[in-house]
């Protein structure tokens, strides 16, 4: 996945040419602007600056019309992540289902505060607004797949279980 | 059990395939509409049948496709609305985890009694799992000729596109979801030009919320009386997908008669309130709302009655608050939410709502004081100058935090601290 092959930039020729052929088909380039943001991300982990620029040139917009989209969604990061972002629902219904103690459970078993990344590089911890889930409350994202019905100890059986799963190497999976 | 339409081929792990969809009736309404060739036909139903939009304003649906100018270019767009970011709200995920061949049919309809080429359909990251069964059922649509070029042989054609969003709340208003689509900033843009006139690409474009377009598929088939009589109020017309959620037994999404009590869906429906709580007060319609009390707890639960009780259907996302909540500490959570979402455009809103924000927090913090609260209702006051309806969503909860929980907010400056917390 990390690997520089047939890579003059930050991606692939192959993924550059899927996106390319996505750019075109579209009504505008800017239509892609989040969907290639999300391929950059899905290859890179987040967008960094370069990261930003070459998406930009492929979208035929300056690196700062960009960065005003890029940094108005919940979902770019411009900032390194874990391999795991973990979205805990921070709204009203989840709220009353005790997201502030689940919160500090999160903060306390990763060793961070709401935003960061545990040290291992394997966590990152955003608290976000309701995830449309509240039938499940408390819930979380992780890597935007939904957990409901969240209690510490699930808490914790789920990191061990992503843990254990982040040991598999990469490309086996 | 009331009759299930949208929700018919519910199952609890599965969203319905394209067999169990054609079985239970679907892609007929499509069929026959396109067999006869009459796209005026599929107008006069929905117009027969009353559709009130779904996605919060409660537009009605044959008034907004009137909007389209006669003259209109030939190209136009329809924009699926699968944004529901609104809190409490998770309706149009439960519908389309249900069954996404009825969204496919219904904006099918849609796009062929307006004349729409093309449609996006817009969905929140969040929502991934919804994206990847509709992609799905996409795929199996075109593969069976229900959408693409040359629908059923017909002529006519339509193609649909998911487009994912970043992930923002106001990316599902009416107007800011054109820009999102276009890949430019989120913010809304006052009408006119109204989006059915001027919208994407300065086409006409038909924005609709997925509720809406999963009632058509019925109404086309079943005609608009029909839909009419689905509903428990005179002035209502289908049925409503209610969801219930916060502090209930049987927190979830049902499907029932537009116009059906309160209570019975906190009740019958929802399990009642937590360990035989009190019920203190819901969201009737989401977190934009006005909180309502116990006095209110049998209103029927449409547009009408609602409006007549001072409040609004919004989304019909009934959030329970039970004795055992602080209502300072619930406005504070919703106002904190408004603060990150506001998309920053305008004043009031921008640096309004981050004011009103600071004052709630502190008298949730033991450090409120009496002047706080006419200033809390002047500030509110003020919401009602922002650009978009964005504001007057976030006014709801604080306004009626004054109006029916002064009691609770001066006991908050009383005690110098949040009575809830020990
Ligand atoms: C701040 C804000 C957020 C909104 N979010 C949504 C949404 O997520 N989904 C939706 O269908 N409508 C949403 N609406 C309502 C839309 O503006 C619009 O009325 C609706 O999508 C039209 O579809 P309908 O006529 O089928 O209801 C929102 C409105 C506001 C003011
Ligand atoms: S009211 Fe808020 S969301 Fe609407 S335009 Fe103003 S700042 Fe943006
Ligand atoms: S409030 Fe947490 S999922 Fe809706």
């Amino acid at each position: 996945m990390w690997t520089d092959e047939g890579t003059d930039g930050m991606i692939p020729d192959s993924l550059r040419k899927e996106l390319e052929a996505e750019i075109a088909a579209a009504e505008t380039p800017r239509e892609r602007a989040v969907s290639v943001m999300f391929a950059f991300q899905h290859h890179c982990g987040y967008m960094s600056d370069s990261a930003l620029k070459e998406a930009a040139d492929l979208l035929g917009m300056t690196p700062a019309e960009l960065e005003e989209l890029a940094t108005f969604y919940d979902f770019i990061y411009r900032k390194p992540v874990g391999r795991y972002v973990l979205h805990i629902c921070d709204g009203v219904v989840c709220h009353i289902h005790g997201y502030n103690f689940l919160m500090d459970h999160l903060c306390s078993r990763l060793e961070i505060q709401p935003g960061g990344t545990s040290t291992d590089g394997l966590f990152t911890l955003l608290p976000v607004c309701c995830i449309g889930y509240c039938d499940h409350a408390p819930a979380m994202l992780v890597n935007r797949k939904m957990h409901g019905r969240l209690t510490p100890e699930r808490v914790d059986d789920l990191l061990e279980q992503l843990k254990k799963e982040a040991d598999v190497p990469a490309g086996s999976v | 059990m009331y009759p299930q339409v949208l929700f018919k081929n519910r199952q609890p792990d599965r969203p319905a395939t394209l067999a169990e969809y054609r079985e239970s009736g679907g892609y007929q309404a499509l069929s026959n509409a396109l067999a006869k060739g009459a796209p005026e036909a599929i107008r006069e139903a929905v117009d027969a049948s009353d559709l009130k939009g779904r996605g919060g304003a409660g537009f009605p649906v044959a008034k907004k496709w009137g909007t389209i100018p006669e003259d209109a270019p030939e190209k136009r767009y329809l924009l699926v609305n699968a944004d529901e970011m609104e809190p409490g709200t998770f309706k149009d995920r439960e519908m389309i985890q249900t069954d996404p061949h009825m969204l496919i049919e219904g904006a099918v309809l849609a796009a062929y009694g307006t004349g729409c080429g093309k449609g996006f359909l817009f969905i929140r990251p969040s929502y991934d799992t919804s994206a990847e069964i509709l992609e799905q059922a996409i795929d199996s649509a075109r593969q069976a000729g229900y959408l693409g070029k040359n629908i059923l042989g017909s002529g006519f054609s339509f193609h649909l596109d998911i487009h994912r969003s970043g992930g923002r709340y106001i990316c599902g208003e009416g107007t800011a979801i054109l820009n999102a689509t276009m890949g430019k900033r989120p913010n809304p843009k006052n009408p006119p030009p109204f989006p059915t006139d001027k919208g994407l690409w300065g086409l006409p474009t038909l924005v609709h919320n997925v509720e809406t377009l999963v009632c058509l598929p019925h109404i086309v088939r079943n005609g608009g009386e029909w839909f009419k009589n689905l509903a428990k109020s005179d002035d209502g017309s289908g049925t409503k997908l209610y969801c219930v959620s916060g502090r209930v037994n049987r927190p979830g999404c049902y499907e029932l008669p537009l116009g059906t009590k309160l209570s019975e869906i906190i009740e019958e429906f929802g399990g009642g309130v937590i360990g035989g709580n009190q019920f203190k007060a819901c969201l009737p319609g989401g977190a934009s709302t006005h909180y309502l009390t116990a006095e209110n707890y049998d209103v029927d639960m449409d547009s009408v009655s609602l409006s007549n009780a001072g409040y609004r259907l919004g989304t019909s996302a009934v959030i329970v608050f039970d004795e055992t909540c602080c209502m300072v500490d619930a406005t504070l959570n919703l106002t904190t939410f408004f603060v990150r979402e506001s998309c920053g455009w305008c004043t009031p809103c921008r640096e309004g709502l981050r004011y009103i924000q600071d004052l709630l927090w502190r008298i949730e913090n033991g450090a409120g004081e009496e002047a706080y609260i006419p200033r809390l209702q002047e500030f509110a006051g003020y919401l009602k100058n922002a650009y978009c309806a964005f504001a007057l969503g976030a006014a709801g909860p604080i306004e009626s935090l004054l109006a029916h929980f002064e009691d609770e907010v001066r006991a908050h400056l009383a005690e110098k601290k949040c009575p809830f917390k020990s």
